[in-house]
């Protein structure tokens, strides 16, 4: 099966208002074509599941600033002034996930598991309307999974069936989000040919992979 | 000396070889500049490495090699890599020896206040929550008031980041170390007297007979 697309095909076929997980952490590990088409394609009301909004004008941040984002669900939005510019203005929802449990809401959400207990959370304001389990007499709260219906998904290597690799901190959460979502559009800064990314080296097999996003035409 | 730094030198005896820490993002990042050199300490940052070290030389900046707060960090020989779930798991799996955390408020109980003013900054938890109900041993590192206004209240009025109580609190005038008897004073800062630090707190505190200095160099 080809996977390979071009990065404005991919986004054409994801409409508006879906719920689209972004891995990265503060725009490392973020897709920047992804994004960027994105916002020249104006692709709005989304929910955006990840780590943090970056900065204005950084990964997620462009898309705040481009106002396409309805809600997000984030473990830290004080990096970005504007995203809380908009939460006050009552422009768009924030969910706040402590940054240990939004991995792990993901991970059971790729997984196939019914939620997560953590003791993250209990006693605060994080428990209100969660459920709770007494567990070896600590309290747990009970988490629940997250899915989505697309993810992107930035690898360091891609090979050509698009088996992924990441690079040290761009890791972060890419790997979990690409068990997590119905369609998985992956980008990378290198695309290499099958076998150069040995099995063992591949953090995400290319089975998760949908789209596989190809490098454009560089002039000069 | 400025406050920060006695702080920082402060929490930094705290730390012992072998153990791996994580530090919080602005005073709390000091501390790894007062870590004795021959300590071998592993550093985390929760975005996914342990072994982290500053930026070595302007000029080698990596793209894909950063700190939580998205800046240009080095590596350790020894350094590893992993996604969020194992970072976490590191944190609240108890394989975290020491958290240094900034705070807002710690109350009578010793437990803390970090990630928001409601109505007026929302910056979320990031990591703080997970952080406190994993580590093995949670340090604040916190001036002792702000504008005046003590930090170390009998409740909390801003929301809790955790209900478990941190293991030592270090600040600019005192060490106080939450015991199931109450705040105990530990030690003082330099120059600083009993009496100043019980009218800079709003909590009771256990006072012993003496209350040694600081052991600051």
């Amino acid at each position: 099966m080809r996977k390979t697309i071009k990065v404005a095909e991919a986004v054409a076929r994801m409409p508006d208002g879906v719920r689209l997980m972004i891995g990265g952490f503060m725009g490392v590990g973020t897709p920047p074509r992804l994004v960027d088409e994105v916002v020249r394609q104006g692709r709005k009301d989304l929910t955006i599941i990840a780590n943090d909004t970056a900065r204005p004008g950084v990964g997620i941040g462009k898309l705040i600033d481009a106002k396409l984002v309805r809600k997000v669900i984030t473990s830290h939005i004080g990096t970005n002034p504007e995203t809380q510019r908009q939460m006050l203005a009552g422009e768009i929802e924030v969910e706040l996930v402590p940054q240990g449990t939004l991995a792990e809401c993901i991970r059971a959400g790729g997984y196939g598991l019914g939620g997560v207990l953590t003791p993250t959370g209990a006693g605060t304001l994080v428990e209100d309307n969660k459920q709770t389990l007494e567990i070896d007499g600590r309290t747990f709260l009970l988490e629940k999974p997250l899915k989505a219906d697309f993810a992107f998904i930035y690898a360091k290597q891609a090979d050509y069936i698009g088996n992924l690799a990441y690079a040290l901190t761009a890791r972060n959460f890419n790997p979990l989000m690409a068990m997590a979502a119905e369609i998985v559009m992956a980008e990378a800064e290198n695309i290499v040919p099958v076998g150069v990314i040995p099995p063992d080296a591949v953090m995400t097999p290319a089975v998760l992979v949908n789209h596989l996003i190809t490098k454009e035409k560089r002039n000069g | 000396m400025d406050e920060k730094t006695l702080i920082a030198k402060r929490v930094a005896l705290e730390l012992k070889d072998g153990d791996l820490v994580n530090l919080g993002i602005g005073l709390p990042t000091l501390v790894a500049t007062f870590v004795p050199g021959d300590a071998d300490i592993f550093f985390q940052s929760e975005n996914g490495i342990v072994g982290m070290l500053a930026l070595p030389e302007e000029g080698l900046e990596a793209e894909d090699l950063t700190d939580a707060g998205g800046g240009p960090i080095g590596a350790l020989p020894g350094a590893a890599t992993f996604d969020s779930a194992m970072s976490f798991g590191l944190i609240r799996g108890g394989h975290l020896d020491v958290t240094v955390l900034g705070g807002l408020q710690v109350d009578q109980q010793g437990r803390l206040a970090n990630w928001m003013v409601p109505g007026r900054m929302v910056p979320g938890m990031g990591g703080a929550m997970d952080l406190v109900s994993g580590a093995k041993r949670v340090i604040v590192a916190m001036t002792h008031t702000v504008k005046g206004k003590p930090k170390i209240v009998q409740h909390c009025s801003l929301p809790l980041t955790s209900t478990r109580p941190v293991s030592l609190i270090v600040t600019d005038l005192a060490v106080i170390e939450p015991t199931a008897d109450g705040l105990l004073l530990k030690e003082l800062a330099p120059g600083i007297t009993v009496t100043a630090v019980r009218q800079a707190t709003e909590a009771e505190l256990i006072i012993p007979e003496y209350v040694p200095e600081m052991p600051i160099l």
